[in-house]
């Protein structure tokens, strides 16, 4: 019995450790603030958006897939958040009964009954919910959720379930076999069910047999009665162990169903905070092979539309079959967000998300990847060369052919000469490597060589600035120029002369 | 030793003879215990070695073996061949032999303590069960792998020779036997308050199985086991009732049990306790370089010359030292030695914190294991036998008073130099630090002359250039560092110091950024 309301075929781990590496992919793309309006402070939700969304989708139909089911969610957001409820509280209702009292087989058996009684009544609700929700469902995640849980679920299993919890209490003293170790001690412990006995009254009480095969602890032979104690608990041991273990997989079902809704209650959640802002939302086109796809109407960064009052700058693109994305230009000109919008953009839709835009597609990628410069990070001092080198040699250790990688001012932490040669070397061996690399950079001489290394494979963008020296924020295709505009900034923060 | 079957031939029998797996020589008596390390010893910190191998295996007191250089070619020849079989696939199955003896002496200290008669006779027949695995594991081993050392072959011969004759013969048929049939043995309890009843097992289902079959549908991964621990065997007087009535049920089994016990209370060979103490030498060695072999450091049998005067290593290391890296996970810098024609002495100069002594100790160390007929750090040796390996380092806390600090480390050097003989390795620590550097030159150049009289192989490490220049038998030689970078120290000790590059792609080669780095990296 699973889940698989996320995967077709395995399980969601909603508590997935960051793969390597995803801090830097947080914090140069914001997400954090993107995880934060989708969990609105539930932990679950927010382990399950981090875990969704760092750990991407490695097929198109597995992103259409999810893609129904968070249809099905939107349609009807009530029951993803009924049963996100019910699968809390059971486990919440779980851990009250929980206590400390030490541990022996005995209380461990008696704990365990109780939740096990507590289980049985909440399986009964879930049937219920399913039951009722089966047929409004449209995605073969939910409908095939639903129909496991009634086929599963049927009255004769709770039945069987009852019996074991009577059975439990050992009206009859405790059957448990055993055989002979090192020194003759007794091993292999198990405890017996005792075989019905068809035989006559007469029968039985002769069948008691041999009295010498009987014996009785004298009362007041303490060692002897801890002796018969420790030999009862060793058979129940194992019994209390088999139901805590079982507990312990219905739980195991309810925590998935639990961490797999929650990935679906946090795109509801954001959802509801991006459409209130007006913003536009579509499903995106996965398309298979990682270089080619690449394309954009009205892409916006959804973690700066979050952040702002006010309407954010959307732009297009179009850099299908281009390995290369050279974005240069005005500082300050809406390079940096530009970049973050399609680090965004293709995170949620190798989620299965919708994303931020008024369409998207793109190819796969193998990885997603950010390698920013912390000099334009305000927290920090500017960055060492040998730190951002450091931080490329870890990213070539993962990423892989297909892999994209976001590059905001690399190198910047050295002079232009230096950061040309290193940045040549690196970008055109990731490139060779078969990665799609979308890089900013106000080094003229680096984007000039990387652009006559890869002729055809490179789509140069250039943030917009009007002739009187206004941004737009638009990006739009253009070569690299020779200078910066830095001086505009200048003379917008000390005044123009 | 023991009464043999007539064997196929005379040569088989002389064959198996008593034997000793470390020395050729079956009667040679082991060194006999000292009392703490040498000086040259704990100098070239071997003491750390020799210590962690020595106390992860205390009940085999391995220390006196550790200390004591071998005398002749051929007894380091017989130990390396030994070596060379452990590492091919030997060591494991004689490490299962050490375990399963083990196991046996503390099934027979179990015997000794009890009362209940068959429960001593269960510990006894354990005690037997354990040590015919343990023979016939190894001599089964043993003919799988054939091992080609002397001493392996020898151990093979004497097993076979006590696994053919009739004693051992029956102590395995009967132990089997026994063994079998109290496995076999299945009994039921039932447990209701002061009332204890046992009869034969009769098939009752296990229950626990019943109840986690009902589950089985949630089971998403494997749940933790919930299982109350019970830190000893259930073995009380109650049990012994039990046993008791299982005795009545099973009269003729429980009372064979009782005539083993009998008959086998001393059961272990003499020659077996010998190899099973002597061979942990090679174990303990071996398992101390498991790890650094794992984190891809080279180890080789050095060919040992005695004749020859010729130094030469690939590739070593300090052992010491690259146990610590290894453990921490930093990298092990290796060297290469090299002293031919009329080199004898090594002076190792440079700056400070680059590995100078590191690679004195290096130089040291791989004499004193070689002597010992141990693998060595390096992808390659040839190395004369040293007899001993002399130390002489500075000792911080004797300069304060300059004076006595001086005289007392001139004794110590005199005391040295008369205890070498010309097949001596001596090893020489910034000697003489706490003088002027005039003095230091002066004294060097007294000390160098006299090793270069003794046509002595050594290593003098010292802040002193002039020093390297004594002469053809002297061998200059540099720690080093990185040209861009002074501050970087490279630990790397050689004949020249290295150049540089440009420091841009220097730093991206360091970080394996360079192109040809990358596209090897990023493959599917």
């Amino acid at each position: 019995m699973r889940v698989l309301l996320l995967h077709a075929d395995r399980n969601f781990d909603g508590a997935a450790a960051p793969p390597p590496g995803a801090q830097d992919l947080v914090q140069d793309l914001g997400l954090d603030r993107l995880f934060q309006v989708m969990a609105r402070g539930d932990e679950v939700v927010d382990r399950a958006a981090r875990a969704a969304l760092l750990g991407g989708l490695g097929s198109v139909e597995a992103i259409r897939y999810r893609q129904r089911a968070l249809a099905d969610a939107i349609e009807h957001p009530e029951m993803v958040h009924g049963l996100y409820r019910l699968a809390g509280e059971t486990l919440g209702e779980e851990r009250k009964l929980w206590s400390w009292f030490g541990r022996t087989p005995e209380l461990d058996l008696h704990h365990g009954i109780d939740v096990m009684e507590l289980l049985v009544r909440k399986l009964r609700s879930l049937r219920q919910t399913a039951a009722e929700n089966v047929d409004r469902c449209g995605s073969p995640a939910f409908r095939n959720l639903f129909s496991v849980l009634l086929d599963e679920l049927g009255d004769a299993y709770f039945a069987e379930i009852l019996a074991h919890l009577r059975r439990l209490r050992f009206p009859d003293g405790v059957l448990v076999s055993a055989g002979l170790g090192d020194g003759n001690a007794a091993t292999d412990f198990v405890l017996r069910r005792p075989l019905l006995d068809s035989r006559g009254w007469w029968e039985r009480l002769r069948s008691r047999g041999d009295p010498r095969l009987r014996f009785e602890i004298h009362p007041r032979d303490d060692a002897g009665h801890q002796a018969i104690a420790e030999a009862r608990a060793r058979g129940i041991n194992l019994v209390a162990d088999a139901l805590a273990r079982s507990s312990q997989h219905v739980l195991g079902f309810f925590s998935q169903l639990r961490s797999e809704l929650a990935f679906l209650v946090g795109c509801l959640n954001l959802r509801e905070a991006l459409e209130g802002r007006g913003c536009a939302l579509t499903m995106p086109e996965p398309e298979p092979g990682a270089l080619r796809g690449l394309s954009a109407t009205g892409l916006y960064d959804a973690v700066l539309a979050l952040a702002m009052p006010t309407a954010v700058v959307a732009n297009d693109l179009a850099a299908s079959g281009r390995s290369v994305v050279l974005i240069t230009g005005a500082n300050r000109g809406g390079k940096s967000t530009f970049l973050r919008s399609v680090g965004i953009a293709q995170l949620m839709m190798q989620a299965g998300m919708f994303v931020p835009a008024a369409a998207y597609s793109a190819g796969l990628a193998s990885g997603v990847f950010t390698h920013f410069g912390r000099g334009e990070d305000e927290t920090m001092a500017h960055g060492k060369l040998d730190e951002e080198l450091d931080r490329m040699s870890e990213i070539v250790g993962r990423i892989r052919p297909g892999g994209m990688l976001l590059c905001n001012e690399s190198f910047a932490s050295t002079n232009e000469r230096e950061a040309a040669e290193i940045g040549d070397q690196v970008f055109r061996a990731l490139i060779d490597s078969e990665v799609r690399v979308l890089l900013v950079t106000h080094t003229y001489e680096l984007a000039r060589r990387l652009a006559g290394h890869e002729a055809g494979g490179v789509l140069s963008l250039r943030a917009e600035r009007l002739a009187d020296g206004t941004r737009t924020f638009r990006v739009r295709e253009g070569a690299a120029l020779p200078t910066s505009h830095g001086r505009d900034v200048f003379n917008e923060v000390f005044g123009a002369r | 030793v023991l009464t043999r079957t007539p064997g196929p031939g005379p040569a088989a029998v002389a064959e198996a003879a008593p034997f000793s797996i470390l020395f050729p020589d079956p009667e040679a008596v082991p060194p006999a215990s000292g009392r703490g390390w040498p000086t040259e010893v704990t100098d070239l910190n071997l003491d750390q070695v020799f210590d962690a191998i020595a106390e992860s295996r205390r009940e085999y007191a391995l220390a006196p073996f550790l200390g004591a250089p071998l005398p002749d070619a051929a007894s380091v020849a017989y130990r390396q061949a030994v070596f060379a079989d452990l590492e091919s696939g030997l060591a494991p199955p004689i490490e299962e032999f050490a375990a399963r003896m083990r196991t046996l002496r503390s099934h027979l200290a179990a015997a000794a303590q009890r009362r209940h008669r068959y429960e001593r006779a269960s510990w006894f027949l354990g005690a037997g069960r354990v040590y015919c695995e343990a023979l016939t594991a190894l001599g089964d081993a043993l003919d799988a792998a054939a091992p080609a050392s002397e001493g392996l072959r020898r151990c093979r011969a004497y097993l076979t020779g006590l696994a053919g004759g009739s004693e051992f013969a029956g102590l395995r048929a009967e132990t089997a036997r026994l063994t079998r049939e109290l496995g076999d043995l299945r009994y039921c309890v039932r447990w209701d308050g002061g009332r204890v009843s046992v009869s034969n097992y009769r098939d009752e289902p296990d229950y626990s199985a019943e109840v986690l079959a009902t589950f089985e549908k949630f089971r998403v991964a494997e749940a933790q086991p919930h299982l109350v621990t019970f830190r000893h065997d259930f073995q009380n007087h109650v049990q012994e009732q039990i046993v008791d009535r299982l005795a009545l049920l099973h009269p003729d089994l429980f009372r064979a049990l009782l005539e083993y016990a009998d008959r086998y209370a001393h059961l272990v060979d003499p020659l077996i306790s010998r190899f099973d103490r002597e061979v942990q030498l090679y174990l303990g060695y071996l398992s101390y370089v498991e790890p650094l072999r794992g984190a891809g450091l080279p180890f080789c049998h050095p060919e040992i010359d005695g004749a020859s005067r010729e130094v030469s290593a690939r590739d070593t290391f300090d052992l010491a030292l690259a146990s610590k890296l290894v453990a921490e996970g930093r990298p092990v810098v290796l060297n290469d030695i090299q002293l031919g024609g009329p080199e004898r002495i090594a002076v190792v100069s440079g700056p400070n914190q680059g590995g100078k002594t590191t690679f004195a100790r290096t130089f040291g160390q791989l004499h004193h294991l070689a002597a010992l007929g141990f693998p060595t750090p390096g992808t390659g040796a040839r190395l004369p036998l040293a007899d001993r390996v002399l130390t002489h380092f500075a000792r911080p806390e004797q300069v304060e008073d300059l004076h006595s600090g001086l005289e007392a480390e001139l004794l110590r050097v005199r005391e040295m130099l008369a205890a070498a003989s010309p097949r001596s390795v001596m090893v020489m620590n910034e000697s003489f630090a706490g003088t002027t550097s005039d003095d230091q030159l002066f004294l060097g150049r007294e000390v160098i002359g006299r090793l270069i009289d003794m046509d002595a192989l050594a290593v003098y490490v010292t802040f002193i250039d002039e020093l390297s220049r004594l002469g053809p038998s002297v061998v200059s030689m540099m720690s080093t560092v990185v040209a861009e970078n002074p501050e970087q120290r490279t630990f790397k000790v050689v004949r020249q110091p290295a150049d540089g590059r440009a420091h841009a792609m220097v730093l991206a080669r360091a970080h394996r950024l360079s192109y040809e780095a990358i596209t090897e990296r990023v493959r599917p």
